[in-house]
């Protein structure tokens, strides 16, 4: 396995490390060195996945193995961005903003208003400098963590760090954009969202990528809700389009806590998603929704799993895709409910619209279930745009193209309702009509 | 001078088989038309032919509407030259709103006319007139098209966007069936709000039911895929009496080539 001649994209990580690893945050601390050197040689002796590998079958990583992306180096100064990120700021969400440009904080850039007792919102660069010990319990954790999560555990530079105490809420969202910048760039964001008992936060994850730019995102997110707490999350997938994005979120969930992810999926040339959560107490409830709009030559897949390990949880999942050109989409939707936890109730549903002769998706619904007086279904369609529908429309007298925009714009909507944050919902909205031939004639829909 | 629609010997294929064979029906603006007929005869292929949709192969004869060449224009373009198809099974349409699909189709419509797109406030001042006249609630406008409406309300939202749209030819699919007494009065009181010297309708319908409150000055039967007996009101009187075999019988006789199609 470690020869060295056979695996030079391994090689080149591996001495991509060694240069970078005094600058990271934390490396004066032990655990951080042990927990990151453990990672490396999970990669090191496992390396890229390949198309043999069950997990990985439908979605081929050779590109990003080929190609000598190298990790970023923190910046002197972020003057001169303010534009480039202006288009992707939310006018109605300008509380709380933490800017990382190429996987680093840009203080500039980024803003935190008043903060309720008990709440901290910061950067994780920061914390592994100041308080680690508060880290350990989290960071060293690596359930359900892909090879690609090994990668960013040694790499991590930084990311949100969002702490509430409990019973504390934070109202207004937070919002986390990652803008890349630099051809080549290997970014390793890592963001940690502990919410204790009782306590309630809304975060939007966000990742934009400068048009033209060749990159590698690889994203991590951990969140923890405790008793009776609410996390709710959204990650919206701009990347640019030649963009490679793998993103992992891991949830772990306490008694009557509840987690909703929401997984927009617009951007990158080859983008994959593992999103997983756990129940490790009763009461658990999780809504897992997400919506993938890709075309051309985009690939865009999905893992997501959702592992009932005790009684009375309740799961709903809710993919939808659109998918145009050539492009190619994947969805596998693992269900496990484990002995003893009884009365899970558990819904899956995958529908996904094919636009074009080329485009293809592969969908998987995997149900694994060990106890007995549980209550779960799951459905997955593959699908063209409604015959009567378009016909209705037309006898309207809307015109056919129109017609077909209206119905895709309506089928993607769906998923985009589900999100609580009404400024949010209105920018999809817009993204969607702006890739939607027509898409302006259905404007005042939006 | 046009009649309004002329239809000539249309033949219609659905999967090869045969569902119209040499139909022959000429429509002037300001009348009512009733066309009658079992299950089966073609009556809903007319009437989606007309309409233009494209599941149905046309193989023979012509349609011209208003002189012109019908079968040549996109179900859309008819729509804005004034035909207006009330569906019989009408479409549920998840994600778009009532009022968004009446807003666009009445400004299409008006945009082919030559006339100015309605604004906001004109619009809503206008379907709400409209939806009075239908007993609709308000909320069915704010509602995705069609969806989770009870039968009667499908049909009543076909009138409503039939009265927005003041089509020149209206062809009504089966638009009684599904109704209790109460919704068949609204919706005929509907219909009958819209009939004008310059709008021409056809009513295809089973039973003679919806005739006693829209009162046809034309009834036509259908059978084996052509209109086999035509006569006034007093038709669809006698047809509710006697059924439909006796007209079978005597247009059969070896002039209907199809009727194989025929069928319950």
């Amino acid at each position: 396995m470690n020869d060295a001649q056979s695996h030079p994209a391994r090689d080149r990580i591996l001495a991509d490390y060694a240069q970078v690893a005094p600058l990271l945050p934390g490396a004066r601390t032990p655990w951080v060195i042990r927990t990151r050197g453990m990672a490396l040689d999970q990669f090191a002796q496992a390396g890229f996945p390949s198309t043999r590998d069950e997990e990985w079958k439908y979605t081929s990583v050779a590109a990003i193995e080929k190609r000598s992306f190298t990790a970023m180096r923190k910046r002197a100064d972020y003057r001169g961005f303010e534009t480039e990120i202006a288009t992707h700021l939310f006018a109605d969400l300008a509380s709380h903003r933490l800017v990382f440009v190429d996987g680093c904080h840009a203080p500039a850039l980024s803003t935190v208003g008043r903060l309720p007792f008990g709440v901290t919102v910061g950067t994780l660069g920061d914390a592994l400098e100041r308080t680690p010990e508060a880290l350990e319990p989290y960071l060293t954790q690596a359930r359900h963590q892909t090879i690609f999560g090994s990668l960013n555990t040694a790499f991590v530079s930084d990311g949100a760090y969002v702490h509430l105490e409990r019973g504390a809420a934070l109202e207004e969202p937070i919002h986390v954009l990652f803008v890349a910048t630099t051809p080549n760039a290997a970014i390793h964001p890592r963001n940690l969202i502990v919410a204790q008992a009782g306590a309630q936060v809304t975060v939007i994850e966000h990742y934009v990528g400068r048009d033209g730019a060749e990159y590698f995102t690889n994203a991590v997110t951990q969140i923890f809700t405790a008793n009776g707490a609410t996390v709710e999350h959204c990650k919206l997938q701009q990347e640019a389009p030649q963009g490679f994005h793998i993103g992992a979120i891991h949830a772990t969930q306490s008694r009557d806590s509840r987690f909703v992810s929401h997984s927009m999926a617009f951007g990158a040339a080859l983008a994959r998603n593992d999103i997983t959560t756990t129940f490790d107490a009763v009461g658990c409830t999780t809504a897992l929704n997400g919506l993938y709009l890709v075309g051309g030559r985009q690939h865009v897949d999905h893992h997501t799993r959702i592992d009932h390990c005790q009684p009375n949880g309740t799961s709903r999942e809710y993919y939808r895709g659109v998918l145009d050109g050539r492009s190619r989409g994947v969805f596998n939707g693992k269900v496990i409910v484990h002995p003893g936890a009884q009365h899970t109730d558990a819904q899956q549903l995958n529908h996904n619209l094919l636009l074009s002769e080329g485009s293809e998706i592969d969908t998987k619904p995997q149900l694994e279930i060990y106890a007995d007086d549980v209550k779960c279904t799951h459905g997955a369609t593959i699908g063209q745009l409604d015959d009567a529908q378009i016909f209705y429309l037309r006898s309207r007298g809307v015109e056919e193209a129109t017609a077909r925009a209206l119905l895709t714009y309506a089928f993607a909507q769906d998923v985009i309702d589900r999100i609580p944050v009404a400024p949010v919902r209105a920018r999809l909205a817009q993204l969607l009509l702006s890739r939607l031939p027509q898409g302006h004639r259905i404007r005042e829909l939006a | 001078m046009h009649a309004l629609l002329e239809v000539r010997s249309l033949e219609v294929r659905v999967e090869d088989k045969p569902i119209l064979s040499g139909l022959n029906l000429t429509v002037n603006a300001g009348e009512v038309h009733a066309i009658m007929g079992p299950n089966g005869s073609g009556k809903s292929t007319l009437a989606q032919v007309l309409a233009g949709r494209e599941s149905f192969v046309v193989t023979g004869g012509e349609v011209r509407y208003q002189g012109r060449d019908l079968l040549a224009m996109a179900p859309e373009e008819r729509a804005r030259e004034g035909i207006f198809l009330a569906f019989q099974y009408p479409v549920e349409i998840p994600g778009v709103s009532n009022v968004y699909l009446l807003k666009s189709a009445l400004n299409s419509v008006r945009k082919h006319q030559g006339l100015a797109e309605l604004d906001a406030v004109e619009f809503l001042a206008l379907v709400r007139q409209k939806m009075k006249l239908m007993q609709m609630p308000d909320d069915l406008l704010y509602r995705a098209v069609n969806e989770g409406f009870s039968g009667g309300e499908k049909k009543r939202n076909e009138i409503l966007q039939m009265a927005m749209l003041e089509p020149k030819l209206a062809i009504l699919d089966e638009t009684d069936s599904g109704l209790d007494i109460d919704a068949l009065q609204v919706v005929a009181n509907g219909i009958n709000a819209l009939r004008r010297a310059d709008r021409a309708m056809i009513l295809v319908t089973h039973y003679q039911r919806l005739l006693d409150y829209v009162v046809p000055d034309h009834v036509h039967v259908l059978a084996h895929g052509r209109i086999v007996k035509s006569g006034g009101k007093e038709l669809a009187l006698e047809l509710e009496q006697r059924g439909y075999a006796w007209i079978e019988t005597e247009a059969g006789g070896g002039t209907a080539p199809a009727r194989g199609a025929v069928t319950q």
